[in-house]
């Protein structure tokens, strides 16, 4: 089962090559990472994409819990939360094709960043399925090149009731 | 008043109460051997790098006090690494420092330089780069708190030449603050409630102990409760004299070449005890198959290690001397104790003929060629087994493992988890260092001691008496024996009799050798031996090159499919 972890590591250097050296070393797979600061300057968090079974799942938190940089990790795995990615695109555009390509580019919510004689470059956020879903209406026209980011998490407030 | 850098790690050390220091001096680290020309702190000069890593660990292991290394960049470093995976696979603490190039050639390819924060990272407990050096301190504090504290283990802290050189105030820091590292050291009472619960409502308990058990300094309350239950207790082999090798509950090691009564019982339990273990491959055999009646109870301190080889009924995260300690509490005056021991006679006398059917075992003639078995035998005579055995790694190993009774804690040595051949006579200076006054064996094959035979010229220039007992067979035999059992006796590359003639090599080295070809000279060998004083011994005894390891399961293969004799 695919579970998404949020790590909170101490912002030093050589801490990312203890988490990507303690998943290799251990036979853990990733399959997405993203790293950034958080609020708190000497904090980063790394949220980390994986699978595995529930008996790998626990050794994953305990052995990320062993590292000395770690501060704190959270399986949003179960719970409310919000997932994003992001994604750039680009795409030939043609005379013939640009009038569609808005129009998909619009009804994803997607913004157009870059424009040429040629192509478009277009960045979309969301949840993997949106991600997919463009990508896959946006194919016929010609995808030349794609990058995303990997996934970041937030868990949801609390609604009241 | 500032100082350098290397006259403030000589300050901390010593603040930390480091009495000997292994290593080997080199460009990057030469501040350091300056500071180190006029002051207190013992240093032993070793004669490779690897050997200063396994002496410390030695030292480690027979006191309990981590164990301190000083090697030099690039080649110093690298060569520390296999005696780092060593102590880290068995939870030794130790610190090792390493000089670097100067901060500012760090990436260049500079001369001995290697990125060994990169290189250790997987076989150190953490490891550190000293970049600023008003972090020095701090990290050395650090860097032994992590060592020693929680499931202990061996710390790097990598220096740049520029930092060594650079003007400090020394100011060693009191304490630590590391908020993020707390070791859970108190076992939860709820969970140690129902482990005791388990336990007594169990017909056929057995204690599993393991390394733990001697890194926590928990033999005597292990032995207590064992006693109080009547519970039969096995050990790893990094448990053994964790629990008295001569106690009649103790039924010898288990796993691979474990004993046959230890195995079954391992087998047959409703309820296994694991104190300080971490249920090892070589210790489990096929791990679907293993224990398979049991619930099982899991004491240790790194939860890591619970639940990760197989599922675990009541876990117990805490040091191993609190938990049992708190499981004594439980038990004493409990009525319920007294119906248990009552209902443990038929399991205890289903032990006893389990013990009785097959007990290891070997034939020594008097004509025929000397078994290794029988020379470990005599040396637990002749020592009454009041000495501290270090081992290489293979049939010398196991042998030492069986026919010597371990009744103390910290008294067998040995590489058990990353099986280090060249780990034992290295290992056997350092705790001779430490334990001047006590008998030191180093049991050996010809093959593991030639991986380090080079420090015998350290064990010489120290004057340390310890005794070198090399079970020499002329072949890899481990090695050697499982081609036989598994490859068609195709001795591919196992048989090493081009080999120096070690009595004359420790004439060489100034040591003092003695060979025996007979049996009847195996105890005056060793009786001659154990009169040198002043120097160390090198006793070669030309044993039986095709003497097994028996009982033996094969890899793969479940704890009561053993190999008998």
């Amino acid at each position: 089962m695919r579970h998404t972890i949020s790590v909170l590591v101490s912002n030093e250097f050589g801490v990312l090559s203890r988490i990507s050296g303690l998943f290799s070393g251990r036979g853990f797979n990733i399959e997405s990472l993203s790293v950034a600061e958080t609020l708190d300057p000497i904090v980063s968090r790394m949220t980390i994409v994986t699978r595995g079974d529930d008996k790998v799942i626990e050794q994953i938190n305990k052995q990320l819990n062993k590292l000395i940089n770690v501060i704190k990790v959270h399986d949003f795995t179960g719970e409310e939360h919000i997932e994003r990615e992001l994604a750039l695109i680009k795409v030939t555009g043609t005379p013939e094709s640009r009038a569609e390509i808005l129009s998909i580019v619009d009804i994803f919510r997607a913004k157009v960043v870059d424009v040429s004689p040629r192509s478009y470059t277009i960045e979309t956020t969301g949840d993997e399925e949106k991600i997919a879903a463009i990508t896959e209406l946006l194919r016929p026209f010609g995808i030349k090149e794609i990058v995303r980011t990997g996934k970041i998490a937030m868990a949801r407030s609390l609604k009241q009731k | 008043m500032k100082e350098n850098g290397a006259q403030i790690l000589i300050e901390c050390l010593l603040k930390e109460g480091v009495d000997t220091v292994f290593g080997f001096p080199g460009g990057a680290v030469l501040p350091i051997y300056d500071a180190l020309f006029d002051s207190p702190l013992r240093h032993i000069l070793v004669r490779h790098e690897q050997g200063a890593v396994h002496m410390a660990d030695g030292y480690a292991r027979a006191t309990g006090r981590p164990g301190v290394v000083i090697v030099t960049s690039g080649p110093g470093a690298t060569n520390a690494v296999t005696g780092l995976a060593t102590a880290y696979m068995d939870s030794i603490p130790m610190v090792v420092f390493t000089g670097q190039v100067p901060t500012e050639l760090i990436g260049n390819d500079a001369f001995q330089e290697a990125d060994i924060v990169g290189i250790t990272r997987p076989c150190t407990k953490h490891n550190y780069l000293v970049k600023d050096k008003d972090d020095l301190q701090r990290i050395i504090k650090e860097a032994f708190y992590l060592a020693t504290t929680g499931r202990p283990g061996p710390v790097l802290v990598d220096i740049p030449k520029d930092i060594l050189t650079a003007p400090i105030e020394f100011k060693y820091p009191d304490g630590v603050e590391m908020p993020n590292y707390q070791p859970t050291y108190k076992g939860h009472p709820g969970q140690i409630r129902k482990a005791v619960d388990l336990i007594l409502s169990s017909k056929r308990p057995v204690v599993y102990a393991g390394g733990g058990v001697i890194l926590s300094n928990a033999a005597d309350e292990l032995k207590t409760l064992a006693s109080r239950l009547g519970l039969p207790t096995t050990t790893t082999l990094m448990g053994l004299g964790g629990f008295p090798g001569t106690h009649p509950l103790f039924m010898g090691m288990l796993g691979m070449h474990g004993t046959y009564c230890a195995n079954m019982a391992v087998t047959n339990t409703d309820c296994l005890i694991a104190v300080g273990a971490r249920f090892d491959d070589r210790v489990t055999g096929k791990i679907d198959e293993f224990a398979p009646f049991a619930r099982i109870v899991h004491i240790d301190i790194d939860p890591t290690s619970i639940s990760k080889n197989v599922r675990v009924d009541v876990p117990i995260v805490g040091d191993v001397k609190n938990v049992l300690k708190d499981m004594l509490k439980l038990i004493h005056g409990s009525k319920a104790v007294t119906d248990f021991k009552k209902n443990l006679k038929e399991w205890q006398d289903q032990i006893k003929t389990w013990n009785d059917t097959h007990r290891l075992s070997y034939k020594q003639e008097q004509k025929g060629k000397i078994k290794p078995q029988y020379v470990i035998e005599k040396l637990y005579e002749a020592t009454k087994g009041d000495a501290v055995i270090t081992t290489e790694v293979g049939q010398n190993q196991m042998w030492a493992a069986q026919f010597f009774k371990y009744d103390k804690p910290r008294t067998f040595i040995s590489s058990g988890g990353l099986g280090t051949m060249g780990f034992g006579f290295p290992a056997a200076i350092g705790a001779q260092l430490a334990l001047p006054d006590k008998v030191v064996i180093g049991i050996a094959g010809d093959g593991s001691l030639q991986m380090n035979i080079q420090e015998l010229a350290t064990a010489v220039q120290y004057k340390l008496p310890l005794k070198i007992a090399i079970l020499n067979n002329m072949v890899l035999g481990m090695v050697r024996q499982w081609q036989e059992f598994f490859y068609n006796k195709r001795y591919s590359h196992t048989c090493i009799s081009v080999a120096p003639d070690f009595v004359k090599l420790a004439e060489a080295y100034g040591a003092v050798g003695f060979r025996a070809r007979t049996v009847d000279e195996v105890e005056t060998v060793i009786k001659e031996a154990m009169k040198v004083k002043d120097r160390p011994v090198l006793m070669d005894f030309k044993v039986d090159q095709f003497e097994d390891v028996y009982p033996m399961v094969p890899a793969g293969q479940p704890l009561s499919k053993m190999l008998l004799v």
